[in-house]
């Protein structure tokens, strides 16, 4: 087509030297694009950042033993009522070992399937927290601390002390933040812990755990799986919570079903765990994408406007192009251009003013104790965004250039000419 | 002579507000170098003959050769590339592009037809003022000239693609008499010294009286 840059330089002039307008149409564009670019990625930060606080230190399948009442009970074994209408009234649960019957060796299975990345060991008991007269009640959990750090982003929580110095110290632990504020204690005092089962044991507080649920920090502390095995006067088979991290998080409830019918355990995964925090993601989701939607359609009304004004009083102009030769096809590409000109432009900047208000909200402080590592708005900054962004730009502007377009295509010169 | 524009049995019919019908079986030719004008009183369909010869106004029934070609029921694309390349129009009202200079709207039809390079575009457009007396204006922006001007700037525009026939609706109804007589004297010159053909539509008795040969219309007929 020879004619491209006729029918660009005709555009080019119409829109300089109304540039006023087309300002104002660009920079709706580019307010569009700019609080879309802004508004998704503040908001798939926080979600992110939420997710984290959730998933990251929950295991994608969780295996214990559960205390649950036998599912058979005894009476449908038994051959001659086979067929008959049994009710068994007060079934009480089946009195079973806490500890993961050959845990060492389901580990090791574990380890050597190719969709899991980790599979850690935990032993989780009950123990009092005992500063002079004072006793608390608690949770403490055996881990191997480096290998949480790793696979679950323990060290996020961990407000003084490291994974490290748990590792490395003998009869050491990560008290909670909650119990160290009830008594007092700071990174290396001494805390006495007692099992249910009697005795007394001095650990050496190494650091503190917050993980932002007040809740759980005043009860729940850490230590390693040798000194809780110790404490509890366990073999080091004695294991009762194995936690998995697998590659694909969509992997894990295959994964459970399988372990549960092949082992005989509660095999959790993560899906059925967290199922009412996945539809409060998609809901957010959901508004943020309807947000930015409405914000790129009043964009490309104010573009379809704009355009149909400036049809409106270049009437005379259209008439004499078509009268001197040019096609309505012409006529129609012109003001096509000058759309897609508008939606460039515009769309460019609203990258660029998205990206820095974008970098502006990322510097903002955001210190919460709910969050002890976050310490500015997270911000997402995914490149998909951008393009989404910029594509839609020039769809809508394609859009609210294509309708008045056509007008002008089918406006009979004649008429106007005539008409004067 | 050869012909460069015939009409045969041309009707054409207004259908709002009530069906009217407008032009009544007209048939004439213009022949190569002629310069002709078309008289009648208003209303009598003289403008609405000048479009359809034009090829903008396609509701018409009858067929219409130009160079001897039947261009009734082309395609628009083609009667576009024809007014393009074979008319050029001169209006009452001078319609330029106001945005652009005075050159560029010379050298705008012959950038659609894109027959030659810019250069040479550049250079016939600029030869066409010189022709009609207005070089020094080439650089003006269309909307800061004079009215006579800007009827000159349209002429030369109609005539940048050397086109086969020139025609123009009233091109001097909206000037003075002086203005008048030099527009005048430019179509006389076209069609003498160049052997333009010239079909201008007239209200103007001394401008008509001037002309090879006068069209008279009344009431959707050729009276003569």
């Amino acid at each position: 087509m020879a004619n491209w840059s006729v029918i660009l330089n005709i555009s080019k002039t119409h829109l300089l030297t109304k540039i006023k307008q087309t300002s104002i149409a660009a920079l709706g564009v580019t307010f569009g694009i700019g609080s879309y670019i802004t508004l998704v990625c503040f908001m798939t930060g926080l979600n992110t950042m939420l997710d984290d606080l959730i998933l990251n230190q929950t295991p994608h399948v969780h295996i214990y033993n559960e205390i649950e009442p036998s599912k058979r009970q005894p009476i449908s074994l038994y051959d001659t009522v086979e067929g008959s209408f049994n009710v068994v009234h007060s079934i009480r649960p089946k009195r079973s070992q806490k500890k993961i019957h050959n845990a060492l060796p389901i580990i090791h299975y574990l380890e050597s399937n190719p969709k899991v990345r980790a599979a850690l060991p935990q032993v989780k008991t009950q123990i009092f927290y005992i500063a002079g007269s004072i006793e608390l009640g608690g949770n403490i959990t055996g881990i191997q601390p480096i290998n949480e750090g790793k696979y679950f982003n323990m060290s996020d929580y961990i407000v003084e002390g490291s994974a490290e110095a748990l590792e490395t110290t003998d009869n050491s632990i990560l008290l909670g933040i909650g119990i160290a504020e009830k008594m007092s204690l700071k990174v290396g005092d001494r805390v006495q812990v007692s099992p249910l089962n009697g005795g007394i044991f001095p650990l050496k507080i190494v650091g503190f755990y917050q993980s932002g649920i007040a809740d759980l920090d005043a009860i729940q502390s850490f230590t390693t799986v040798k000194t809780i095995q110790r404490i509890l006067g366990e073999s080091k088979n004695y294991i009762t919570d194995i936690n998995i991290k697998l590659y694909d998080i969509e992997d894990a409830v295959p994964l459970a079903n399988r372990i549960e019918q092949q082992f005989d355990l509660k095999a959790i995964d993560i899906k059925t765990a967290n199922a009412q925090f996945e539809t409060g993601t998609t809901i957010r989701n959901l508004i943020t994408y309807a947000v930015s939607i409405t914000l790129l359609i009043v964009a490309g009304f104010g573009i379809y406007n704009i355009l149909n004004m400036l049809i409106y009083e270049k009437m005379n102009d259209i008439a004499i192009l078509k009268a001197t030769g040019f096609s309505g096809r012409d006529v129609q590409l012109i003001f096509m251009s000058q759309a897609m000109i508008i939606g460039f432009v515009g769309g460019i900047l609203g990258l660029i003013i998205g990206y820095a208000l974008a970098t502006l909200i990322g510097t903002i402080p955001f210190e919460t104790e709910a969050l002890p590592t976050v310490e500015t708005y997270p911000i997402n900054m995914n490149p998909l965004f951008f393009v989404i962004g910029f594509t839609f730009a020039i769809f809508s502007t394609f859009l609210a250039g294509y309708l008045p377009s056509k007008r002008a295509k089918k406006i009979d010169p004649v008429r106007i000419i005539r008409g004067q | 002579m050869s012909i460069v524009l015939e009409a045969k049995h041309i009707n054409k019919y207004f259908r709002k507000p009530t069906l009217f019908h407008v032009l009544k079986d007209i048939s004439f030719q213009v022949k190569s170098g002629e310069f002709a004008s078309i008289m009648g009183k208003s209303g009598c369909g003289k403008s609405t003959l000048l479009y359809i010869l034009s090829t903008m106004d396609t509701d018409y029934d009858g067929e219409l050769y130009l160079n001897n070609e039947l261009i009734s029921g082309k395609p628009n694309e083609y009667l576009s590339y024809l007014r393009n390349k074979h008319i050029g129009f001169v209006f009452q009202f001078h319609y330029l592009l106001s945005e652009f200079t005075v050159l560029e709207n010379v050298m705008l039809p012959a950038k659609k037809l894109g027959e030659k390079m810019l250069e040479e575009i550049e250079k016939d457009a600029m030869e066409k003022l010189k022709i009609l007396h207005i070089d020094h204006l080439a650089h003006k922006k269309a909307s800061r000239v004079s009215g006579g001007e800007k009827q000159r700037v349209a002429i030369a525009r109609a005539l940048i693609n050397n086109p086969s026939i020139i025609m123009g609706d009233e091109p001097t109804g909206n000037l003075d008499s002086h203005n008048s007589d030099n527009v005048f004297n430019i179509f006389k010159s076209l069609s003498v010294e160049q052997g333009l053909s010239l079909l201008i539509v007239t209200h103007d008795e001394d401008f008509a009286n001037k002309t090879d040969r006068i069209i008279r219309m009344g009431d959707g007929k050729i009276l003569q």
